[in-house]
């Protein structure tokens, strides 16, 4: 009698079609741990089914990239020997279910990514939305949310020892049953100590280290492929626990044995845990893999073979070594009070062989598990969209009050309350952390350091995914060129709704070219990154969400400062005060939080301008010619000039003659702009000239005020104290 | 001159001090393993670094205190030597009894990550005999435990016998008579939550640290 009934397929996620393709690849009926392990390499997670036909029109090479996508991060040469890792890593579903391991496994996971490779962890950054924290309904349950993914960030960065430096935390009604946690971490490697996830060397043993396996995260990836339900709840025991301290252990003993010599390949168990590693190693190297449950550290008694295969424990390793030298990597990690045991052996004949006690339990091509799981171009549509092209009417009784209610909103106030929890100072590599535009990071081993920043904009990619994935790409090189740094690479999250839905798959589709578009014309290939589909709860898909981290370049040196740092100075803005009209604000923070509306397009972008701004403000910087230099985005130029005066420095400017009403004039959300002070605006005048790139002196520098002529003036402390104060204030309402 | 810096498993500051120390201060470093049952004949002084020893689960410092390098360097400190301990290091002092009083959770009960203002409440320690009395220094904390706490009595002979190293300008975490830092009666134990470590390299925008560095190598010159 079999025991694969239709229900049992589908309840494991897998379609009638894909339990046929199943069938005809293995030629007989999968066992139930078989089929097991086809489900979660076929998941959406592990295999990208939905967008890989896509994803293949992004970028990825450059003359700098030493490693592109398919590996567990990718690599750039940074010179003098050394390379940067990195990548960003989704763990939405979880840190619903259980925010606070939830969010701690996602840092885990990300940071086992890197030190695969051989990299030592330096830097992590975080892209995290959530519900609005003062909805009546939601409010109560989006505020522990979010305290529960900060704490679960900073329990696991903080006792890792890795640095939080830097990221995003914005909120929208659409992440209510669906908030977004995006880890991206980054490591140093020697250019020549990189490793791969290769099961390399017939006969050479496969050899498992770190935690023991539990019933922990059983079908993490299928329910990370799935829509949200009300039974979603019920899933808590698909989430991991993690322990940071055991990760630390687990880095510094791979660290060690990669350094011996004795390690060939080394894969960590992430999402699918043993089963995927297995099998993408094997397929990989082109051999096969044969494991013995039976030895298997475990942690609790009497496990089947099937949980054990689908185990996603935390804080395991799978490695094969040269052959005889075993008991090196054994004591390295008993050094390191770690489990490591040799559980199998690599053979010639591609297959992934699974024993429990001897007895056969699983017998697949790795090949069929890791690159034969079926492919969907999608049907795609016109992106779904619910809003109007037309502006409604509107007018600013007080401008004030508007910019005061914009530096008090969710998306623009100050996130200290979230970043002091994190130790973004470990290390001692921090030269620029949260609250700038964009992190720095010395190297310590090459007098390089690296610039950070990751960057979405959920609004702005519902009015146009297309135009919003650029103005995405746009900003964070931007930010990143703000601070002296030329950008050389990107990593992406890709956040989306059901990709069942041709309305949401054309989103995907249209955002995926949209970036591709931007990161060729910046010249920043994506070296990795992560796609996480099926963000819903109860039908409702979460605005489509592309986050893209930007990673630059600069020679190590106290960093160019955001904010004003002394009276008197020329204040600037580069690019000019931009243009925009009543269509282009619909996506902007104005609307959004003034108005509560959205509408029309997002800011109209023109990348070869953009391209030129940041040219000018990197060779700006580089000259030593800005005593601070700060991107306009969202809220536009009135928030840009308040967040620039928070340091007691604020300015005097008057803008020049425009046809622009003044909400569109001081809030509009036009990118290619940054505001700079100086001592020497005729210097910068003349590189902006050189590279046709227009520059507008507004004002000067002054002590403790923020006026712009003719529409506000404000006491610093007026704008300041309202903007500190409000994340706070929500939370504790 | 030569610093010996402790290194636990879950230590993270360890590779901060010895850079601090080799780097920033010019002096020669070396690690010393938890399991080590000796300091080296060579070492002047010991650092404990910050970070989550052994994983600090069961309560900061409480695992540490039974280790090897622990008895080692209680012998060293009895002996006349001179230990510093940053953060956990601090906790693990009071923990094994070379410091009175505990480090208890943040009155706010959350990790605190940012730079904040101590006053040097007294010159005559061989960590502070450089800097002038009542100097302020910028240094950061990185703490999720570091409300010191001590009895009554204790706190007053601590004051009495002019042991509080440090305090708080502006106090971040509860901490008692805002008390940052304490050395031993011999006065040659110091323990202290904020991070000289961090604030040792003008590039981290503070050297406010290398007070304590300088003074503990003049105090060992003058020996």
């Amino acid at each position: 009698m079999s025991t694969i009934t239709p229900e049992v397929v589908a309840a494991h996620s897998l379609t009638p079609d894909e339990y046929q393709k199943v069938l005809s690849l293995l030629g007989r009926e999968p066992s139930l741990t078989e089929l097991g392990i086809f489900s979660v390499m076929w998941s959406e997670h592990c295999s990208y089914k939905s967008s890989k036909i896509h994803l293949k029109k992004l970028p990825t090479r450059s003359q700098l990239v030493i490693l592109g996508p398919g590996e567990n991060a990718g690599i750039i040469d940074i010179g003098q020997g050394y390379g940067i890792a990195f990548k960003i890593e989704s763990h939405n579903h979880p840190s619903f279910i259980e925010p606070f391991q939830g969010a701690a496994t996602g840092v885990g996971g990300i940071l086992r990514d890197i030190f695969t490779m051989g990299a030592r962890p330096i830097a992590v950054l975080d892209s995290i939305r959530f519900g609005p924290l003062d909805d009546p309904q939601t409010g109560p349950r989006n505020r522990r949310i979010l305290e529960g993914v900060v704490a679960g960030i900073a329990h696991y960065g903080n006792c890792f020892g890795v640095p939080t430096v830097g990221g995003e935390c914005v909120f929208h009604k659409s992440y209510d049953g669906n908030p977004l946690v995006n880890v991206f971490a980054l490591g140093v490697i020697p250019k020549d100590k990189i490793f791969f996830g290769r099961a390399e060397g017939i006969g050479n043993p496969v050899i498992y280290v770190g935690a023991k396996t539990g019933r922990d995260g059983i079908h993490g990836a299928t329910m990370a492929s799935d829509e949200f339900t009300e039974e979603s709840k019920q899933k808590r025991p698909n989430v991991q626990m993690g322990d940071p301290f055991l990760e630390k252990l687990l880095l510094e003993a791979c660290i060690e044995a990669m350094h011996s010599g004795a390690v060939v390949g080394i894969q960590d168990m992430g999402a699918a845990g043993l089963t995927c590693s297995t099998c993408e190693m094997g397929s990989r190297a082109g051999t096969g893999v044969e494991i013995d449950l039976m030895h298997v550290p475990q942690r609790e008694t009497g496990m089947t073979p099937y949980e054990i295969m689908l185990s996603e424990s935390q804080e395991r390793m799978l490695l094969v070594a040269e052959k005889g030298r075993e008991q090196e990597i054994f004591d390295i990690f008993d050094k390191w009070g770690l489990d490591a045991a040799t559980v199998g052996v690599v053979t010639d004949d591609g297959m992934l062989r699974v024993r429990n006690h001897g007895e056969l339990i699983a017998e697949i091509n790795n090949r069929d598990l890791a690159d034969e799981a079926p492919l969907y171009d999608r049907p795609h549509t016109k992106p779904h969209r619910n809003v109007p092209m037309e502006a409604p009417d509107f007018a600013s009784t007080d401008l004030k009050a508007d910019l005061i209610k914009l530096l008090s909103s969710g998306d623009l106030c100050s996130k200290r309350w979230i970043y002091e929890q994190f130790d973004y100072m470990v290390r001692t590599n921090t030269l620029a952390g949260p609250g700038g535009d964009a992190a720095i990071i010395r190297i310590k081993e090459t007098g390089t350091s690296v610039a950070v920043s990751l960057d979405g904009n959920g609004r702005y990619c519902y009015l146009d995914p297309r135009e919003g994935a650029k103005l995405v790409v746009a900003e964070a090189c931007r930010n990143v060129s703000t601070v002296g740094a030329l950008p050389v690479a990107a990593t992406n999250n890709l956040n989306f709704g059901n990709p069942q839905r041709p309305e949401i798959m054309a989103q995907l589709v249209e955002a995926i070219e949209g970036m591709a578009d931007a990161c060729a014309f910046f010249e920043t290939p994506i070296t990795g990154g992560n796609v996480s589909l099926y963000n819903e709860t109860l039908g409702e898909g979460i605005l489509p969400t592309p986050v893209i981290g930007i990673v630059g370049l600069l020679p190590t040196q106290a960093p160019v400062p955001s904010r004003f740092q002394a009276e008197g100075l020329t204040v600037m803005l580069l690019g000019g005060i931009g243009s925009s009209d009543e269509v282009h604000f619909g996506g902007t923070q104005y609307a959004y939080v003034l108005l509560k509306q959205m509408w029309g397009l997002p800011p109209a972008l023109d990348m070869a301008v953009e391209k030129n701004v940041h040219l000018a403000i990197r060779e700006i910087d580089a000259a030593g010619l800005a005593a601070s230099a700060h991107d306009l985005s969202d809220g536009g130029f009135a928030v840009a000039l308040a967040e620039a005066s928070f340091d007691g420095i604020g300015a005097a400017v008057i803008l020049p003659p425009s046809s622009l009403r003044p909400e569109l004039l001081l809030f509009h959300e036009a990118p290619s702009r940054i505001l700079l002070s100086t001592n020497s605006p005729e210097e910068v005048s003349k590189i902006a000239d050189k590279l046709g790139v227009p520059t507008q002196v507004i004002g000067k520098t002054v002590k403790g005020q923020v006026v712009i002529e003719g529409h506000l003036s404000a006491a610093i402390e007026e704008l300041q104290q309202p903007w500190a104060s409000a994340l706070e204030n929500a939370l504790h309402a | 001159m030569k610093f010996g810096v402790v290194v636990f498993p879950g230590s993270n500051c360890d590779h901060d001090a010895h850079y601090a120390v080799t780097q920033n201060v010019g002096a020669q470093a070396s690690l010393l393993w938890h399991q080590e049952s000796s300091v080296p004949s060579d070492v002047d002084a010991i650092i404990i670094p910050g970070g989550f020893s052994y994983g600090d689960y069961l309560r900061c410092g409480a695992i540490a205190k039974f280790s090897p390098i622990i008895s080692a360097v209680t012998k060293f400190a009895h002996a006349g030597g001179l230990v510093m301990g940053f953060c956990n290091g601090f906790q693990i002092l009071t923990e094994s009894g070379l410091l009175p009083g505990a480090l208890i959770r943040n009155s706010a009960l959350k990790f605190i990550c940012r730079p904040i203002d101590l006053r040097v409440e007294t010159t005559n320690s061989p960590f502070t005999n450089t800097a002038t009395p009542g100097q302020i220094l910028s240094l950061p904390i990185a703490h999720g435990e570091g409300c010191y706490t001590a009895e009554p009595h204790v706190l007053d002979q601590l004051e009495a016998e002019d042991r509080v190293v440090f305090r708080y300008v502006k106090n971040p975490n509860g901490s008692l008579r805002d008390i940052a830092g304490i050395c031993n009666a011999q006065r040659n134990v110091l323990g202290m939550m904020p991070h000289p470590e961090r604030a040792a390299d003008p590039l981290m925008g503070s050297t406010d640290g290398l007070v304590l560095f300088h003074s503990l190598i003049a105090s060992l010159a003058a020996k």
